[in-house]
C-alpha cells in the first residue's frame, strides 16, 4: 500500500473541491442567470472535459503548462518553479476536467428554484445577497453536496489526465490511480488490490451519503 | 394613495392609469394575457415598464421623467403570488419572520399575531409542504402583512384551490380588508370574486385600461361595448337612435323601445346596448303585469338551464331576426309558469334596465 499516493491523491481531491466550490457556483449562477450571447459555447467548453478522451484534454492542458506558454511562464515568474509535473500543475487539471462535474448539477439546482421564489424574497425587503445565502443557497444545497462529492470522487480516480501532465512522481503527482497502474505493471497485485478496493470503499460511501442526503432534504420539501 | 400611470409597447403592450385610496380594494379584471399580473409587478418593482409613474403615499417609486427606479426592496409591497413562493426549507414562522423588520424587538409575538389574523395559529413549526393549498395562501398573505406594506398587492391568489377553500378565504380575506389601511390592489379574472372582495374595479384588455368604477357601475353600466364583452354581459345587442313623437328612443329592427338613461347620446346614432338578464321582466299568462306596456317582446323558448335555484331561460326573438335573449328567473318562478321549450313568452324590457353604450 502506498500511503504517500494516498495521501497526494486525497489532497489533491479535497482541494479541487474547495476550489470548484467557489468557481463552479459563480459559473453555474451566471449561467442560470443571464442570457447572454455565447452562453452555450460557455456551456459547451466547460463540458468538454466530460466527452474529450482524458489523453486529449492531457495532452492540451500539458501544452498550456509548458514554460513557453503564457500560463506556464506566468508560474515560473510568480514561483520559480514549473507548472507542468508538480503537484500545483496537476491541482490546475483537476479543477479543469472536474469542472462540468461540479457545474452541471449546481446549474440544474439552481435552475428547479422557481424565479417567483426569489422575487418574493426581494418583496420580503431581503437584499438579493441574502437571497443568495438565505433562500437559494440552502434550496441549491443538494445539487451543491452532489457537485462536491462527484468532483472528489472524480478526481481521486481521474488517471489519464494525471499520467499525461504529473508525470509519476512519488509525493508530489503520484496519485492513487498511478500507484495502481504501477503495481499491475510491477505484478504486485495484492497491492493493486488493496488500493483499489479503498478508491471502491470511498466511491460506495460518499454515493451512499449523497443519494440518502437528498433523498432527506426531496422528502422534506 | 397609490397612484399607478405605466405606458409601454414592448414586451407587452400597457397603457394603464388608475389609482386606489389607502383601505380601498382595487380589483384588475380582465382575461388571461391582458397584461394584469405585469402592472402588479411594475407596481412591485419587478418589471421595468418604458413609461410612467408609480406613486405611494409622498414617495415615488418609479419616474420615468426623472429616471427614478426603486428597487422592490425599497418599495415596501406585501406581495401574495399566484402559486404563493413560500420558501419550502423554511418552517412557517420563519418564512414569516424573514419578512418582518429586524428592529421589531418581540418577533415571536408579532408572528403569532400575523399567524392569527390570516386564522392559521398553532402551525408555525410546519413546513410548506406540510400545509394545504389555503394554508399555504394564508401564510403567503401573513408574510406579505409581515412587512407593514404600503401596498398589498394579491396576484390571483384564489386560483390554486379548490372551490369550497376558494368560498372561505373569500370571507376572511373580506374580514381582513376592513382592518387594512393600506391600498390593496387584486388581480383576478373572475369577475365573481373581484365584486364580492374590490370596492372598485378596474377592466384591462390588451393591457389597456377600459373602465375604472364601482363594481355595480362597471358590471352593469360598461362604458362600451368593449367592456360590456369583458365583463360577461350576456345580452348585448345593437341599435339605433331615432326620434319618436319627439322623444330619444332606442330602435331594435321592428322594435321602437324607451329607454330611462340616455344621456349625451344624439338622434341617428348607430349603439350597442345591454340587458340584464335578470332584470327582464316576465309576464305571467294568467295575470298580465303593469310592466306589460313597457318595451314588450315576445319570443319562443329555445332553452333553459337551471344552476343553483336560478333558471336561465333562452328565447329567440322572431321580430329580430330570431335574435337569442337570455333572461334568468328563480327557478320557481321558471316552473310556476311553465316555462317548456318551443313555447312562446312575453317579456317587458324594462327602461331602466336597457343600459345603452357607444360602440
Amino acid at each position: 500500500m502506498d500511503w504517500q499516493a494516498f495521501e497526494v491523491s486525497i489532497m489533491l481531491a479535497v482541494l479541487t473541491c474547495l476550489s470548484l466550490l467557489p468557481i463552479g457556483l459563480s459559473l453555474a449562477y451566471l449561467l442560470v442567470k443571464s442570457n447572454f450571447m455565447g452562453r452555450g459555447v460557455i456551456e459547451a467548453i466547460i463540458t468538454l472535459p466530460l466527452v474529450l478522451p482524458p489523453t486529449v484534454l492531457g495532452y492540451f492542458l500539458l501544452v498550456g503548462m509548458d514554460n513557453d506558454s503564457f500560463l506556464g511562464s506566468l508560474f515560473v515568474s510568480l514561483t520559480g518553479e514549473s507548472l507542468a509535473f508538480s503537484f500545483a500543475g496537476l491541482w490546475f487539471a483537476s479543477i479543469i476536467y472536474s469542472l462540468p462535474f461540479a457545474v452541471q448539477p449546481m446549474m440544474r439546482s439552481l435552475e428547479r428554484i422557481e424565479p417567483e421564489i426569489r422575487e418574493a424574497a426581494w418583496c420580503s425587503g431581503l437584499s438579493k445577497w441574502s437571497t443568495f445565502f438565505k433562500i437559494e443557497l440552502p434550496l441549491a444545497w443538494p445539487g451543491i453536496i452532489t457537485a462536491m462529492v462527484l468532483c472528489f470522487s472524480h478526481t481521486l480516480g481521474e488517471f489519464g489526465v494525471v499520467l499525461m501532465i504529473g508525470g509519476n512522481i512519488a509525493g508530489e503527482t503520484r496519485t492513487l490511480s498511478i500507484a495502481i497502474y504501477d503495481s499491475v505493471l510491477a505484478f504486485e497485485h495484492q497491492q493493486a488490490q488493496t488500493m483499489s478496493l479503498i478508491l471502491l470503499a470511498i466511491a460506495l460511501v460518499t454515493i451512499s451519503v449523497v443519494y440518502s442526503f437528498n433523498r432527506t432534504k426531496v422528502l422534506r420539501f | 394613495m397609490l397612484k399607478v400611470t405605466l405606458k409601454q409597447s414592448t414586451p407587452i403592450k400597457l397603457d394603464v392609469d388608475f389609482s386606489c385610496e389607502s383601505g380601498e380594494t382595487l380589483a384588475l379584471v380582465g382575461p388571461s394575457g391582458a397584461g394584469k399580473s405585469t402592472v402588479l409587478r411594475c407596481i412591485a418593482g419587478l418589471s421595468l415598464s418604458g413609461h410612467g409613474q408609480v406613486l405611494c403615499k409622498n414617495e415615488t417609486w418609479f419616474d420615468s421623467d426623472t429616471s427614478v427606479n426603486k428597487t422592490p426592496q425599497q418599495r415596501r409591497v406585501g406581495m401574495v403570488f399566484q402559486n404563493y413562493a413560500l420558501f419550502p426549507h423554511l418552517t412557517v414562522a420563519d418564512n414569516i419572520k424573514l419578512a418582518l423588520d429586524k428592529r421589531i424587538p418581540d418577533s415571536q409575538y408579532t408572528i403569532e399575531k400575523l399567524l392569527d389574523q390570516v386564522n392559521l395559529s398553532g402551525l408555525e413549526q410546519r413546513y410548506p409542504a406540510q400545509l394545504s393549498g389555503g394554508q399555504q395562501q394564508r401564510v403567503a398573505l401573513a408574510r406579505a402583512l409581515a412587512r407593514q406594506p404600503q401596498v398589498l398587492l394579491l396576484d390571483e391568489p384564489f386560483s390554486a384551490v379548490d372551490k369550497v377553500t376558494r368560498r372561505k378565504l373569500y370571507l376572511e380575506l373580506n374580514t381582513l380588508r376592513r382592518h387594512l389601511d393600506m391600498p390593496v390592489i387584486l388581480v383576478t379574472h373572475d369577475l365573481d370574486e373581484a365584486a364580492m372582495l374590490a370596492d372598485s374595479l378596474c377592466v384591462i384588455h390588451h393591457g389597456k385600461t377600459l373602465q375604472h368604477g364601482s363594481p355595480e357601475q362597471v358590471l352593469y353600466q360598461p362604458i362600451n361595448s368593449a367592456v360590456a364583452r369583458q365583463v360577461d354581459v350576456r345580452n348585448i345587442l345593437k341599435g339605433r337612435l331615432k326620434v319618436h313623437h319627439g322623444k330619444l328612443m332606442l330602435e331594435w329592427h321592428h322594435y321602437v323601445f324607451s329607454v330611462s338613461r340616455l344621456t349625451g347620446f344624439v338622434e341617428e346614432q348607430d349603439v350597442f346596448f345591454a340587458l340584464s338578464p335578470e332584470k327582464i321582466l316576465l309576464h305571467q299568462r294568467v295575470r298580465p303585469s303593469r310592466g306589460e306596456q313597457e318595451n314588450p317582446v315576445a319570443g319562443i323558448i329555445r332553452d333553459r338551464v337551471t344552476l343553483r335555484g336560478i333558471t336561465t331561460v333562452l328565447f329567440s326573438v322572431e321580430l329580430a331576426k330570431g335574435a337569442i335573449l337570455q333572461m334568468d328567473l328563480p327557478e320557481h318562478v321558471a316552473m310556476r309558469n311553465k316555462l317548456n321549450i318551443g313555447e312562446m313568452i312575453r317579456v317587458s324590457l324594462l327602461s331602466d334596465a336597457i343600459h345603452v353604450m357607444a360602440e
